[in-house]
Order: structure tokens, then C-alpha cells, then sequence
């Protein structure tokens, strides 16, 4: 393309299928406390 | 829904509802503000009119024909779908991490401190070894079929009970092989009582090490003070960078906390990472606003020019070969966690809990205190059903104006305990922390795509 350049393709779709299992860590036990950003979480899902 | 900026040079449009990111040149940009969702064959003749006097219409026609394609392919106005997964991400789920309140004492004083001078509001009191193993067999028995649990350290300042984290960390690795778990161990410290022993138990047992200092020495003196009212800096500044030096670097935060007298905050951030550390965070303060310190509805212009003037020093060290890691601007565009996480957050009150030295439960630890919200105790191994479904079925969905906005999947609809302190409420966010949220999201998004645009 010429005037679109795509940094990221779309996964939250895919993702809803197979999600849900819960081993991911929950936010706070990192560096925040009051700011959480989800998004900069891991999946931790060995069988996805 | 789509949300567009531009920052440093790059028109960036994020697709909220696929994940999808993409970069733009000018006349797309400008296109979109013309374009509600190209579903036309060819580009609206009112688009054409507005952008015609600049851009050629072949061009305009084209941009408008790649915009058609990505919406083709699903990575652009794609529909939010996802209400058919609120079950799934609000289902009341095992409980899988625990806060422990090692000491609700704490040998600094710092001015802001949710914790009070360490006792939030209590007495002052340790958590005793028994009470901490009574925790870890709570989370044990809650946590079902999960394998991973986490557990935080955390206090008042739980370095002061030491002898206790080594115990309760024993403990746990003791029953991992028979129960099918995985302990993560993190510690929260103001550094004051780190010496070699400790840094060499925390290396060897603790996944992540939380080291508070909010940057600069003035900075850091004014409000993390110790009793006697003098500075903390010169104190912990060495210990640290020991405990980071030894851990490589990596896998602990130096965690910092802005306030209303330092909205140039970078350079803190700067100063800290100047200092060698590569794993930063300064967080905005948590806060009555009432508070000579709280960050206002007035102050947000300065503190958006400081997260950018943040993100684009972060580049100029990245190009320079000296990267380090902001915590707010970490992002993954491509692996991050699955969308019914994000639709669910921080899983405060349902799958983390916080757990007094007396072994009282709350939802997490800005809850501790908050008698209507106290959950049990790990005593007795009682919880109370009804707050966690509460905290289980608050979600992107319940909480207000989170559906509507374009940062929903990365922040997940915001602390829980934030909109209760502001609004009384944990499902109405706090406006001033969603703009410095999203402000954040968009500098940590135009990160990655200089880094992947290679060159501009």
C-alpha cells in the first residue's frame, strides 16, 4: 500500500476464541499500584 | 471505532475494536476526518471537495481504496463484538494472587503514602509466619486449577519483617510439587534495610523486585522522608543500583511517584536511567485532591508535554544504543494478553486479593481499611461471595463511558480502587487518571511504530 503502512495486524479477534484461561499475571503485582495498563501484560497461555 | 494523532511526525489511526495499528501519511489522515466507514465504491464526493484543493483526486481515490481494503480484511472499523464474552470475562474466577501486608509499619514517612505512615490507619503490627502460611493455604485452596500464583510482599514495608517473607517463601516452594503450583514472589521496598543478605534472598526467590525512589535527590527528599524528617536518597540510591546491577538489569522496577511539584518528570525518569537503571517507573500520585501535592485538572497540559517529552528522549537513547524500559510506555502490539483479560482488568477483589498482618482479605491493598469492603480472613478461610462477584462483574461494559473509548482494550477500565476513592464508585473511572492513561497509551504506541517504521 501506498499511503497505509499496517505496524500491527489485528489479534484481538483471534484472541477471544481460545482466551480466558487466567494464568496471566494480574496487574499489580508488577510495577504499578494504582495505573494499570493491561495491555502491557503477557499472555502466559502454554497451549494457546 | 477508530482513534487517530499525530505525534512525532506519525499519523497514527489505531483500530480499537481489532488491535490492528497503522501508520499514515498526511492525506489518509485527513481522509478519515471525511470518511465515517468506507463502505461506498468510491471516495464520497464530500471528501473529494474538502481535500481537493491540496491533494491530487487520483491520490485521494487511492487512499480511499486502501482504506476500503483494510476494512475488508478486518483491521479497520471493526465492530466491537465482545459483549458476547462479558460471561466469560466476569465469571467469579479462582483466586490466584495474594497482597500480603507483611507490616502495616514502615520506617519512612513519605508524604503521600496510601498506607499513612505505614499503618493505614490501624495499629501498628507484623504479619506473623502463622498467619502468612494460613495465606498461602488460602490461595492454595482458592486458586483451583491455576498453576501460577502470585505472590506480592508489600506492606508498610515488609523488609522490616523479614525473617516472615523468608518463611512464608519456604513455605509456599514446599507445597508446590504436591499441589501442582507455581509460586511467583515479588517484593515492594523503600530500600532502607536492604543489605547483602537480603539482595541475595530476593535474587534468588523473588521474579520481580519493586524499588521505590521517586528520581532526583530533591525530588525523592521532599516526600520520602525518613522519621527523624531528613532525606531518603543517599540511603537507598547505592543499594539499589547494587540489587539492580546484580540482577542484570532486569526483572525489578525502580518505581517512582510524581506529584504536583515535579510535573517535569522526565527528568526524573531521565536522571534514574542516567544512573544506569533500565528498568523505570514514575507513577502519577494517587491522592485526596485536596492535597497540596495532587495533580488538577489544570496541571494536565504539562503533564501530557512531559510524557511526550519523555517518549521522544526514550527514542533518542534507543537510536543511541542507551535503551532503557518506562513501564508505562511498555506495549505489545502483537502478543499482549488475550481480549477477554482486557475486557475483565486488573482482577482486583476476584482473582487478587490483599491480606492484612491479622489475615483480613480485601479486594487489594488500596481497599485495606475500608471495613465495607473486607472480604474475610484467611484464618478461618471464609470469603465473602457477594464483593467478589461485585468486583468479578465489573468489566469494560459495566463500567462508565469505558465502552465508548477508544483506550478500553489497552487499559482495561482502570483501577478499581482509583474510582472508588474519587467517585465512591469502583465501575466510574477517574477522568484526570483516564486522560494521563491515554495520553500514555498514545506515546507507547508511536514508540513501537518509529521502532518498526525503521527509518521515517
Amino acid at each position: 500500500m501506498k499511503h497505509v503502512k499496517t505496524i500491527s495486524n489485528a489479534n484481538l479477534k483471534k484472541s477471544a476464541a481460545h482466551g480466558g484461561c487466567g494464568e496471566c499475571q494480574t496487574s499489580c503485582q508488577s510495577a504499578c499500584k494504582t495505573s494499570c495498563t493491561v495491555a502491557n501484560q503477557k499472555c502466559e497461555n502454554l497451549n494457546k | 471505532m477508530i482513534h487517530k494523532y499525530f505525534l512525532n511526525g506519525y499519523y497514527i489511526v489505531l483500530d480499537v475494536n481489532s488491535g490492528a495499528v497503522h501508520s499514515v501519511d498526511e492525506l489518509t489522515y485527513r481522509l478519515l476526518d471525511h470518511v465515517e466507514s468506507p463502505t461506498g465504491e468510491t471516495c464520497p464526493d464530500g471528501a473529494l471537495a474538502a481535500l481537493g484543493g491540496e491533494f491530487a483526486a487520483a491520490d485521494i481515490e487511492e487512499a480511499y481504496q486502501e482504506l476500503r481494503e483494510l476494512k475488508n480484511e478486518g483491521t479497520l472499523f471493526t465492530e466491537d463484538d465482545y459483549r458476547a464474552f462479558i460471561d466469560r470475562a466476569s465469571t467469579v474466577a479462582p483466586v490466584k494472587a495474594l497482597c500480603l501486608h507483611i507490616a502495616h509499619d514502615c520506617n519512612l514517612r513519605c508524604g503521600y503514602c496510601f498506607a499513612g505512615t505505614g499503618e493505614i490507619g490501624g495499629k501498628r503490627s507484623l504479619m506473623s509466619l502463622e498467619v502468612g502460611k494460613k495465606a498461602i493455604d488460602y490461595v492454595v485452596e482458592k486458586s483451583e486449577n491455576r498453576r501460577n500464583i502470585e505472590i506480592d510482599f508489600f506492606g508498610g514495608e515488609p523488609l522490616m519483617n523479614f525473617e516472615v517473607v523468608k518463611g512464608i517463601v519456604k513455605y509456599a516452594r514446599s507445597l508446590e510439587k504436591e499441589k501442582g503450583k507455581r509460586f511467583r514472589f515479588t517484593v515492594t521496598t523503600n530500600g532502607v534495610l536492604l543489605d547483602d543478605d537480603k539482595m541475595d534472598f530476593i535474587n534468588k526467590e523473588m521474579s520481580n523486585v519493586v524499588l521505590s525512589i521517586d528520581g532526583r535527590k530533591e525530588v525523592n527528599d521532599r516526600m520520602r522522608r525518613t522519621v527523624a524528617g531528613g532525606g531518603s536518597y543517599d540511603i537507598i540510591m547505592p543499594k539499589f543500583k547494587k540489587l539492580a546491577d546484580s540482577r542484570n538489569q532486569t526483572d525489578y522496577y525502580v518505581r517512582g511517584t510524581f506529584t504536583k511539584y515535579n510535573l517535569d518528570f522526565s527528568k526524573d525518569v531521565l536522571h534514574l536511567a542516567d544512573l544506569g537503571f533500565e528498568q523505570t517507573s514514575v507513577e502519577p500520585v494517587v491522592t485526596d485532591p485536596k492535597d497540596d501535592y495532587a495533580i488538577s485538572p489544570d496541571d494536565l497540559p504539562a503533564v501530557f508535554k512531559e510524557y511526550e517529552r519523555l517518549a521522544l528522549a526514550m527514542i533518542e537513547r534507543r537510536e543511541q544504543g542507551r535503551r532503557f524500559n518506562f513501564f508505562h510506555f511498555m506495549i505489545d502490539l502483537t502478543q499482549g494478553p488475550c481480549v477477554i483479560k482486557r475486557l475483565r482488568g486488573c482482577g482486583s477483589g476476584n482473582e487478587y486479593l490483599a491480606v492484612t498482618p491479622d489475615g483480613d482479605v480485601y479486594p487489594c491493598h488500596q481497599f485495606v481499611g475500608h471495613e465495607e469492603y473486607r472480604m474475610g480472613s484467611v484464618l478461618d478461610g471464609s470469603i465473602d461471595m457477594e464483593i467478589k462477584k461485585r468486583f468479578a462483574s465489573s468489566n469494560l461494559y459495566t463500567r462508565k463511558g469505558c465502552a465508548d473509548c477508544w483506550a478500553k482494550f489497552y487499559c482495561s477500565g482502570g483501577c478499581c480502587a482509583n474510582s472508588y476513592k474519587y467517585a465512591g464508585d469502583i465501575d466510574t473511572p477517574y477522568a484526570l487518571a483516564c486522560e494521563m492513561e491515554k495520553k500514555r497509551i498514545e506515546c507507547a504506541v508511536m514508540m513501537k511504530v518509529d521502532e518498526l517504521s525503521g527509518e521515517k
